[in-house]
């Protein structure tokens, strides 16, 4: 039995990463929980944890910390794979510049930073924010969560902030717009994820699959 | 390396089957919204627009089950539309399986409610659903309006004021539906299109009047859409998402393919 559980801090939607969790595992053949959840208790009992996240990091950051979830993904992280999703990625960061400013977890080195109003391409055409849409993820190192998934697939984003680390041997993948942003994360046992593999159909049901078979660390 | 442009199949529905847009007489049956959703999704979709057409509140149930079974088997990402008037009706559908969700005639009875809904669950999810009607005549510079009702009720708001305004509120993009192209398939109205998209800064999603392949690029092209929209053509089997992406990337349109 493979036990998942998706951190349910109230914020946004968790139901499209529980539903391609328990799809992945399902084709697996192999028995797979998965529990969208805010208790210590689940999520301390389940093989991985997934760290999802949508919406104003203000209002993130203000619901982890009332329900202690900084401390459940620490701890968590210690012992099994997490996988952070979109702001769950941005709230291990240190810092934000999303609503004037936001202290975040700071498990990861780095700020989030603004794409900013006036962003453009190569080609000075005018880019639109949110970055919005299927755009191509470079394989900067090789990780377990990249088996299977060719290099430069195109992947599901929505995000107006992008992360910026300062450990780039962190960087597990990049994308560009307007800038090149960091579109992967990994260290330890976490990887992270600027993007919406439960969303971004075969290539990110791919990432999901290797993740419920990953071990953690690389 | 860029950013695709999307190609969106809209599912207008009805009483739980895939139905022709709201604005045909004739309303045709196109299929199961679950088995239609699951092709297009097979044939490349980039996103699904399911658009609830339903009238009565009893059937209401239905669309929740609708969505539900499109969003176990369907990864990537949905948007529904059609009868959100609260913060409650969001939620529903967001538990249901929506990614986001287009706000219309709600947003025109009160645009605070767009601001609520952005606040609440973050511009990500929070589309605004405009239908525009060209009202200048010919010898007037270019002016649309935002109509309400499939196009019969006018607001006396300036279509371009408008999406400025629901932008502010925190709309994460803008679905925008020429009604005077709505159900011709004579291709986008693409001056409202071009217009609109330069006037904001979040994504807009070009809809209305798509009959072609070469409407779809024009869209891009000459409307500067973000993302592209079209229901019929797609239903009927005249082309396929596959065809439609291939001939947008000959056009050099950036396709994810």
């Amino acid at each position: 039995m493979n036990k998942v559980a998706v951190i349910d801090y109230g914020m946004g939607n968790l139901h499209s990463v529980a539903k391609a969790v328990e799809h992945v595992g399902c084709e697996l053949g192999e028995a797979t929980e998965v529990h969208v959840t805010p208790d210590p208790k689940i999520i301390a009992a389940a093989d991985r944890v997934i760290f999802p996240g949508v919406g104003a990091i203000r209002d993130c950051m203000a619901e982890i910390k009332r329900l202690n979830v900084g401390h459940i993904v620490g701890e968590a992280m210690k012992t099994k794979p997490v996988l952070a999703i979109c702001v769950g990625m941005q709230a291990l960061m240190e810092h934000s510049e999303e609503n004037d400013g936001v202290n975040c977890l700071g498990f990861m080195k780095g700020k989030v930073k603004y794409f900013g109003d006036n962003l453009i391409d190569e080609n000075s055409q005018r880019l639109k924010v949110p970055h919005m849409g299927w755009n191509e993820v470079r394989q900067t190192q090789q990780h377990p969560l990249w088996r299977d998934v060719p290099d430069n697939s195109r992947f599901y984003f929505v995000h107006s902030y992008y992360v910026k680390a300062d450990d780039s041997e962190k960087i597990t993948g990049t994308t560009n717009y307007g800038t090149e942003i960091v579109a992967t994360l990994a260290a330890d046992n976490i990887f992270a994820t600027q993007f919406h593999p439960e969303k971004s159909q075969t290539v990110g049901l791919t990432m999901l699959r290797n993740f419920l078979q990953w071990g953690g660390q690389d | 390396m860029a950013l695709a442009k999307r190609i969106i199949p809209c599912l207008d529905c009805d009483k739980g089957r895939v139905v022709k847009g709201v604005n045909f007489v004739d309303i045709r049956d196109a299929g199961d919204p679950v088995e239609v959703a699951k092709r297009y999704c097979e044939e490349g979709a980039d996103e699904i627009t399911f658009l609830d057409i339903t009238a009565s509140h009893e059937d209401r149930e239905t669309t929740v089950d609708t969505v539900r079974a499109i969003a176990g088997q369907v990864f990537i990402p949905l948007t529904v539309g059609g009868g959100i008037r609260k913060l409650e009706d969001i939620r529903t559908m967001l538990n249901a399986g929506a990614d986001k969700v287009a706000i219309n005639t709600a947003a025109v009875s009160n645009p605070e409610f767009v601001r609520e809904a952005a606040a609440r669950f973050g511009s990500q999810c929070t589309v605004v659903a405009v239908d525009a009607k060209q009202v200048s005549s010919k010898d007037e510079s270019l002016k649309w309006e935002i109509f309400t009702h499939g196009g019969r009720n006018s607001t006396g708001l300036d279509a371009i004021d408008w999406v400025k305004r629901m932008v502010d509120c925190g709309a994460g993009e803008i679905l925008l539906t020429s009604m005077d192209r709505d159900g011709t398939k004579i291709g986008f109205d693409l001056a409202l299109n071009k217009t609109v998209s330069q006037a904001v800064q979040v994504p807009i999603i070009a809809s209305g009047g798509v009959g072609n392949l070469e409407h779809l690029a024009e869209g891009v092209l000459v409307g500067e859409a973000d993302a592209v929209l079209a229901a019929s053509i797609f239903h009927f089997r005249e082309y396929s998402i596959e065809e439609a992406k291939k001939h947008m990337a000959s056009q050099g349109i950036e396709i994810r393919l």
